[in-house]
């Protein structure tokens, strides 16, 4: 008992010191690899709390997926000291004692509520493992995000659609033209870690049924090897590539989508899978999901609409 | 103290320190950073309501809240990420013409 009491205390002791560090850190790179950092050290934070889904989750797509966006950004505005404390405006003592003040305050609230709610709180736990048996999945998880609140889960990967369509709007694919090629060390490591990333995808999509992982999971990581072919430039996108990767990006939401409306015509609800199909409806939904994804998060950070030019031998 | 309650406040830590960097930082990049920091703390009050004890079962439907939130603050943070991208570029041009 006292030595899991002193593994908290040092795990969240050490949590809140690298977000401190991290958003103190006079240097942007530095910044930004503490809150890698961070991300991973709140995943395991999030196993302790038996929520392994979400721990894979955190660090996969919130440490991992993340970190490459706000590298790429950093990158972007190298020479310009983005990030950099140094080109902080530095408040004026009232204002950083006024804003100390409120944020005290704010965080006793914050805590007093918590320790004056009823514990246990009420929750839907029991309601969720009564009916996991005709959800199809036994991962209580999985049961909730692609059945139970599916619509949310739609939802949610409208949002994932809606923000590829702004980034490649906004993005100029000429501006990374000018980043440096990536060593011979790169290429080994790409060589050894690209396979087993796909393997680890599959295997975390199929896992999502009864295990922690799913379509998320499997869709960031198989993602994150878009990334690494990307920044080695194994593949780099040309102007014929759009229409493809439009049609990927929206495979998540058409086909998500697609099967409520297949539901509808069952004469079930919106996404109410026939119980007995359940299975093979949700695992057909998370592997378009994991498709469509990997795509969305490999093109949000290729972070704009590739350009016509084709590479010239120069480049390479 | 509770292994739950130990873990809420670590939560609310996080929010404090992403709070006050959040309004008072200038730069952008470090801005959406504090955005992440703040999410994560909110997503460790939820992923602490949710634990139930090293026996039984956690509550999945918290769990897939913070699912759902993990993915939206990614969406969230390209699109600041590229708005950013976008005003250095324009910025540059500017310091071009004059």
């Amino acid at each position: 008992m006292l030595l899991w009491l002193v593994f908290d205390l040092v795990l969240i002791g050490a949590i809140v010191w690298l977000a401190w560090a991290a958003l103190a850190a006079r240097d942007g790179f530095e910044m930004i690899v503490l809150f890698m950092v961070l991300g991973l050290f709140v995943a395991l934070a999030w196993v302790r709390l038996q929520a392994p889904d979400v721990a894979l989750a955190e660090a996969a797509v919130g440490s991992g997926i993340t970190g490459a966006l706000l590298l790429k950004t950093w990158r972007h505005r190298r020479g310009r000291a983005a990030g950099d404390a140094a080109a902080d405006a530095r408040p004026s003592r009232a204002l950083g004692f006024g804003v100390m003040g409120l944020v005290t305050v704010l965080t006793g609230m914050l805590a007093a509520v918590l320790v004056l709610i009823p514990r246990p709180a009420p929750s839907l736990a029991e309601t969720v493992f009564a009916n996991l048996a005709v959800s199809g999945v036994d991962n209580p998880v999985t049961a909730v995000l692609l059945n139970f609140r599916a619509y949310d889960t739609l939802l949610e990967v409208v949002v994932l659609f809606a923000v590829v369509v702004v980034v490649w709007l906004l993005g100029d694919a000429e501006a990374d033209r000018r980043a440096p090629r990536l060593g011979s060390i790169f290429f080994g490591f790409a060589r050894l870690v690209l396979p087993v990333m796909v393997l680890i995808a599959g295997y975390l999509l199929w896992l999502g049924g009864f295990a922690p992982g799913g379509a998320f999971q499997a869709g960031a990581v198989l993602g994150a090897v878009g990334i690494v072919l990307l920044l080695g430039r194994l593949y780099t996108p040309t102007a014929a590539d759009r229409l493809p990767a439009r049609l990927v990006f929206g495979l998540g939401t058409v086909g998500f989508a697609g099967a409520g409306l297949a539901t509808l015509a069952l004469g079930n609800a919106f996404l109410g899978y026939p119980p007995e199909a359940a299975k093979t409806w949700i695992l057909v939904i998370e592997a378009m999901l994991t498709v469509s994804i990997a795509a969305t998060l490999a093109g949000l950070f290729f972070g704009a609409a590739p350009s016509g030019r084709p590479t010239r031998e120069s480049d390479r | 103290m509770s292994t739950a309650l130990l873990y809420s406040f670590g939560g609310i830590l996080l929010i404090g320190v992403a709070l006050h960097r959040l309004v008072l930082t200038t730069d952008l990049l470090r801005r959406v950073v504090a955005l992440n920091v703040f999410a994560a703390g909110i997503a460790s009050l939820l992923i602490a309501a949710a634990y139930r004890g090293p026996e039984a079962a956690a509550d999945p439907v918290p769990h897939a809240f913070v699912l759902t939130g993990i993915v939206v603050l990614v969406s969230t943070t390209a699109a600041a990420l590229a708005l950013i991208r976008r005003l250095d570029d324009l910025e540059r041009s500017v310091d071009h013409d004059t």
